[in-house]
């Protein structure tokens, strides 16, 4: 088994340490890899498409601090490491027991859907939905079959709004992803779960998986993503995951960052609303190492709605970002946005949430919240509300808190006879929950809410 | 040999507690708190037996509502002399937790909005929590539905703002029947009333005294601190002590505090300036 690394221990002496060449060294290795995909996989939409975020990536490099985007969190040591990252190739030390591990409590009635080191494994895939309501094919095969307009169409979108060296690297090997089409009119009772499981038992190892969903006209669907990294090694995942909901459509995603401390991320979801629509999304992030959620929902046409959540439980030293954007095109669009933190130990936490009113974008109703606890001296936690707003007639509202528990709820509490810890875990509970009751699939509800008492109970250890 | 080793037992036993009962339940000695810094308390006295009734009247900024803080533990207060003896142990060196487990209950002035935390699951929480420190199994869900319907009526709540976050919403009124129908549950051997007739209507303040009044009995000791006559109308003190600047400075029956109604705290403040002149 070849091991590529993106920066070889070996060469360390020669480049003596000097940024700008060690992030040469990387490009020329990517080079590699890239050329030998081009190669394999030459088909002409799939390729120009890499190319495009190659050259980009080319430009930009992976992301720093001075990039105001990035600038509390950073991913450039975690490139500090060799990576072994698999280019088309899906032979793994992963086996149908590694997957019983990651799935998640309603697995019983979801479609599973299984990544390997960000490919798509058909084989150890559950499809229970029929295929007259639902189609899950490899993105290759979408993009050269009956499904090619959509894929052309439609994969890619988020390059325009996300535009720094990370997303472009996931382009530039876009292949194994996933396409998902929900067929006009059907209501998919079966949630899809999204596997996504990194083999880091004998390499550090690099995951970019890529998926794009298409929700037809008045079709419905709940959309899971879960991460577990398999060893010990260190894992990265960098993901873009496109999600586009047709008129009358109605789109559930959750993401559940439950994964060990080895495993970083950054992911992107982009949900672009192009009918009036209804979307809803909540993230929660429990555990990991340098994680960063991207969150966008591009509001195209008028009238359309969309509520996003978020939490954070943090302990430790991980450290979550979640970037949002919403993006109002179009008039009469609402937005509501409730993104809830609490950091123990040494973890921290970052929310940016941007709002954008664009001048046709008239009766735009857009709301932002972002509470936050901090309950050591070590955790820290940077809040920015970004609204920017060209159209005059718009409600648009943004609040953000960071403090400590409730001292006087806290007092109350004790005076019943209720332990400080149990006290405070009550607290955090009731402070989670507004978060927590928007997972609208029920057993994975009452499987956050478990973690997160047992979390608490555990006096956030 | 045993039988009557047994007798000699239970006699002790009853003989103790009689004497328990005849000692004070709380005595606080020459207790003096600062908050920031600033003196409050200066030297507080005070003596309260099981089955009484004291009630704790003074004007604004006299410290009444300190006192209460430091009884039940509130941690930004720092008692900087003198001692408070509940049942026998020194409750200064107890967490609010304990010192609550222990048996005393603070009724706050200003009950504490909590959402998301239900109602009931917070009283089954305290209480389960009590009897764990005394070594009894928690309550099961049964017998405590039982007991809640029990108090319940007892206290004249509408059990549908049980269902809801801890006072959330609740009006005044609401609030302070919440207050004793906690106490109900948790049944303390001491009770603090922090101005729980303040923001009350009539009919309110009815209920909520009548509801004191039912958990009366001989073995527990309630503290009533406020401004006005009319709590003490429904509840009937058996004494009345004045603090003023941080100490007791008059001691009474209920009739010092229809004095105090009708002549304003003032006449006490005469009586003590002319002491001082004299």
């Amino acid at each position: 088994m070849s091991i590529p690394c993106l920066y070889d221990a070996g060469r360390q002496g020669v480049i003596s340490g000097k940024q700008k060449k060690m992030e040469k060294i990387n490009t020329e290795y990517f080079g590699e890899k890239f050329n030998q995909l081009q190669l394999e996989d030459a088909d002409n939409f799939m390729s120009s498409i890499r190319k495009e975020g190659f050259n980009s990536f080319n430009k930009k490099g992976l992301p720093t601090r001075r990039n105001e985007e990035w600038k509390y969190t950073g991913i450039g040591d975690l490139f500090k490491k060799e990576y072994s990252f698999t280019g088309n190739k899906t032979d793994t030390g992963i086996s149908k027991h590694h997957v019983d591990e990651i799935r998640l409590p309603g697995y019983e009635n979801a479609n599973e859907l299984v990544f390997i080191n960000g490919k798509y494994a058909a084989a150890l895939s559950t499809i229970r939905t029929s295929k007259e309501q639902l189609i899950v094919l490899s993105l290759e095969e979408a993009a050269n079959g009956i499904y090619k307009d959509f894929v052309n169409a439609h994969l890619g979108k988020s390059g325009l709004y996300i535009q720094d060296g990370i997303h472009a690297l996931n382009t530039s090997f876009i292949y194994g992803g996933v396409f998902i089409y929900i067929v006009k009119g059907q209501i998919i009772e079966n949630p899809i779960y999204l596997y996504h499981l990194s083999d880091a038992q004998q390499n550090h190892i690099l995951s970019q998986p890529r998926s794009l969903v298409y929700i037809d006209k008045s079709a419905k669907v709940q959309l899971v993503e879960t991460y577990k990294t398999i060893g010990s090694m260190d894992s990265f995942t960098n993901e873009v995951f496109e999600i586009v909901v047709n008129e009358n459509a109605i789109v559930e995603y959750y993401k559940f960052q439950n994964d060990s401390v080895n495993a970083s991320q950054v992911g992107t979801t982009h949900i672009r609303q192009i009918g009036k629509s209804y979307a809803h999304t909540a993230t929660v992030s429990l555990n990991g190492g340098i994680i960063r959620n991207n969150t966008n929902i591009i509001m195209e046409v008028a009238g359309n709605e969309a509520h996003m959540y978020g939490l954070y439980l943090l302990k430790g030293n991980t450290h979550v970002d979640n970037h949002t954007l919403v993006d109002n095109t179009m008039p009469n669009c609402f937005s509501n946005e409730l993104y809830k933190g609490v950091m123990d130990e040494k973890s921290t936490g970052v929310f940016s949430g941007k709002i954008f009113v664009r001048p046709d974008a008239q009766k735009t109703n857009a709301y932002q919240t972002n509470n936050n606890i901090l309950l050591s001296d070590d955790a820290s936690v940077n809040t920015k509300p970004q609204l920017e707003i060209f159209a005059d007639d718009v409600k648009c509202s943004h609040g953000c808190t960071v403090g400590r528990l409730d001292e006087e709820a806290l007092f109350y509490l004790r005076t019943r006879g209720i332990s400080k810890e149990h006290a405070q875990a009550m607290l955090l509970e009731a402070f989670a929950a507004s978060v927590v009751e928007q997972v609208k699939i029920e057993p994975l509800r009452k499987y956050a809410e478990q973690l997160i008492a047992d979390r608490l109970s555990n006096g956030m250890n | 040999m045993t039988q009557s080793g047994r007798g000699w037992d239970e006699a002790l036993q009853n003989h103790l507690l009689n004497f328990i009962i005849k000692m004070n339940m709380l005595s606080i000695k020459n207790l003096h708190a600062s908050v920031e810094g600033k003196q409050i308390l200066k030297g507080i006295n005070l003596d309260v037996r099981a089955g009484e009734v004291h009630a704790i009247m003074g004007p604004n900024g006299s410290g009444k509502s300190t006192l209460a803080s430091v009884l039940a533990g509130r941690e930004e207060y720092e008692v900087t002399e003198g001692s408070v003896d509940f049942l026998g142990k020194d409750i200064l060196e107890l967490s609010p937790e304990d010192r609550a487990r222990e048996g005393l209950f603070l009724a706050f002035q200003y009950p504490v909005e909590i959402p998301g935390v239900s109602t009931t699951n917070f009283i089954k929480t305290a209480l389960n929590e009590k009897r764990k420190y005394h070594g009894q199994e928690p309550l099961d869900a049964a017998s405590f539905m039982k007991l809640m319907k029990e108090k319940i009526n007892l206290v004249e709540i509408n059990k549908s703002l049980l269902t809801r976050s801890i006072n959330e919403g609740f009006s005044g009124g609401e609030k302070k029947k919440n207050e004793i129908f906690q106490m109900a549950m948790l049944e303390p051997v001491l009770t603090i009333l922090d101005e729980t007739d303040s923001g009350l209507d009539i009919d309110a303040l009815r209920i909520v005294a009548s509801g004191v009044n039912k958990l009366r009995n001989e073995n527990r000791a309630i503290i009533v601190i406020t401004h006005y006559q009319r709590l003490l109308d429904y509840l009937q003190p058996d004494f009345v002590h004045v603090l003023l600047n941080g100490k007791i400075v008059k001691n009474g029956t209920k009739e010092l505090a229809l004095e105090l109604e009708e002549k304003g705290y003032d006449f006490i403040k005469d009586e003590l300036s002319m002491a001082e002149a004299m």
